[in-house]
């Protein structure tokens, strides 16, 4: 058996006073892709927040790479986690490939390859557009850029495949398949469960407050 | 392996500063308003040069403080949540985004002091005894206002405020800072020793300093 990245035991997740998941047991393993699927508003990216460190469950126990996401230990293992979310997270005001270097020059890694991470994925001759002036298509192909240049240990995908047409679609496959050959793994959520079908192993549903 | 401490600072204050000069925020708004600001009371006062060049340095003071709020608060030094999630997941040092931010708004904030106090010079013609310790009061009193609005800034993050918060935070807490500043000028022109004013200048932007590294983390981790 393979190493357990994510383990969650009895865990539940408020917003204010309203319970998103309750008493959620879930294990993923290295070299595992599964999908979370539900509703929308179901709860489905406060989960993922968790997932990424980023919030902390009221109670039960959430291990993410070996850390305990409710100690300081949490921030060790940060840079090892990936995640795109609905809204991008790049600089209007600064081109493709600046976000991309200053990505690189925050986290410490090799910023040399920012020019081929971003030929990666198709964005050559776009990157020295402004972000603010690039489709929302092209902005998530420069976070696909950010975590190819990354390379985490743990992929979270949140709808990856809005808004992007097919060729860029196929980077969502290629992202999850680069962190899976790698040792990582990657939670996929999504409410369109026949779009990330081939994409993962398993999968598990948020409906009321429970994983099902 | 991680960036550095004051490799991270200086990459953030570098993205504030290319997201400014392209926006142009600083430039093309808070400075034009400052001077106008500065304008409206010689329109009002008329041509009473003596009272010109007595309140000259209070109003110059005055712009500053409440204009360089703004320059402090503008948008593009502000990280929307996704933006934020993304800086904790690359493993950014808050204490490096608060040392980043300052720095950027302390450049930015002093510009704005250099090119409102000409226009000072123009409209007031104040009496300038003592000038070169200006090149000491003025980049303390940028450096102060920065901090302490960058400070104020992460607490409106916190509390989900937004920027409206932060002129109510800074306001009062800026008081020492300007008062110093003033007296500093007051005591040039009456030739008395500034040493006091120009210690509690360097007091407050260490204070200030030492509070926004404190408090960057638990800041980040509270919203």
């Amino acid at each position: 058996m393979h190493q357990a990245l994510i383990e969650l035991m009895d865990v539940t997740i408020r917003i204010g006073t309203a319970t998103i998941v309750r008493n959620a047991d879930l294990t993923v393993h290295a070299g595992e892709a599964i999908g979370v699927f539900g509703p929308n508003g179901a709860g489905k990216t406060t989960l993922l927040r968790v997932l990424a460190t980023l919030r902390r469950p009221v109670s039960g126990t959430t291990r993410v790479l070996g850390a305990d996401v409710s100690s300081a230990d949490r921030f060790r293992v940060r840079r090892q986690i990936g995640l795109i979310g609905h809204t991008p997270a790049l600089y209007p005001e600064l081109t493709l490939a600046e976000n991309t270097r200053f990505a690189a020059d925050i986290s410490g890694h090799d910023a040399g390859r920012v020019h081929e991470v971003l030929a990666a994925v198709g964005l050559a001759g776009a990157a020295e557009r402004r972000a603010g002036r690039s489709s929302h298509g092209m902005q998530r192909r420069a976070e696909f850029a950010r975590v190819l240049l990354q390379a985490p240990r743990l992929l979270l995908l949140d709808e990856p495949y809005n808004t992007l047409d097919e060729e860029a679609a196929s980077l969502v496959d290629l992202v999850v398949e680069r962190t899976l050959t790698s040792g990582g793994a990657a939670v996929v959520v999504s409410h369109d469960r026949d779009r990330v079908a081939g994409l993962i192993g398993r999968s598990t549903e948020l409906k009321s407050g429970r994983l099902v | 392996m991680s960036a550095s401490l004051f490799a991270q600072s200086l990459a953030i204050a570098r993205r504030d500063l290319v997201r400014e000069l392209r926006a142009g925020e600083v430039l093309w708004i808070t400075v034009p308003f400052g001077a106008i600001a500065l304008l409206l009371v010689p329109m009002a006062v008329g041509t009473d040069v003596p009272l010109l060049r007595q309140i000259g340095p209070g109003m110059y003071w005055v712009v500053v403080l409440l204009f360089g709020i703004l320059v402090a608060v503008r948008r593009t030094a502000t990280d929307n949540p996704a933006q934020r999630d993304f800086l904790a997941l690359a493993g950014l040092d808050p204490a490096a985004r608060f040392a980043g931010q300052a720095m950027a708004s302390g450049l930015l904030l002093f510009g704005f002091q250099v090119i409102v106090g000409i226009v000072a010079l123009a409209l007031y013609d104040p009496a300038l005894g003592g000038w070169p310790w200006l090149l000491a009061i003025v980049p303390l009193t940028a450096i102060g206002l920065a901090l302490l609005g960058t400070l104020a800034a992460h607490v409106a993050e916190n509390l989900g405020a937004g920027s409206a918060l932060v002129p109510l935070l800074v306001a009062p807490l800026a008081v020492p800072l300007l008062l110093a500043a003033t007296e500093a000028l007051e005591s040039l022109q009456s030739g008395r020793s500034i040493v006091g004013w120009l210690m509690l200048m360097l007091t407050v932007p260490l204070v200030l300093a030492v509070a926004g590294v404190m408090t960057a983390r638990p800041l980040q981790e509270a919203q």
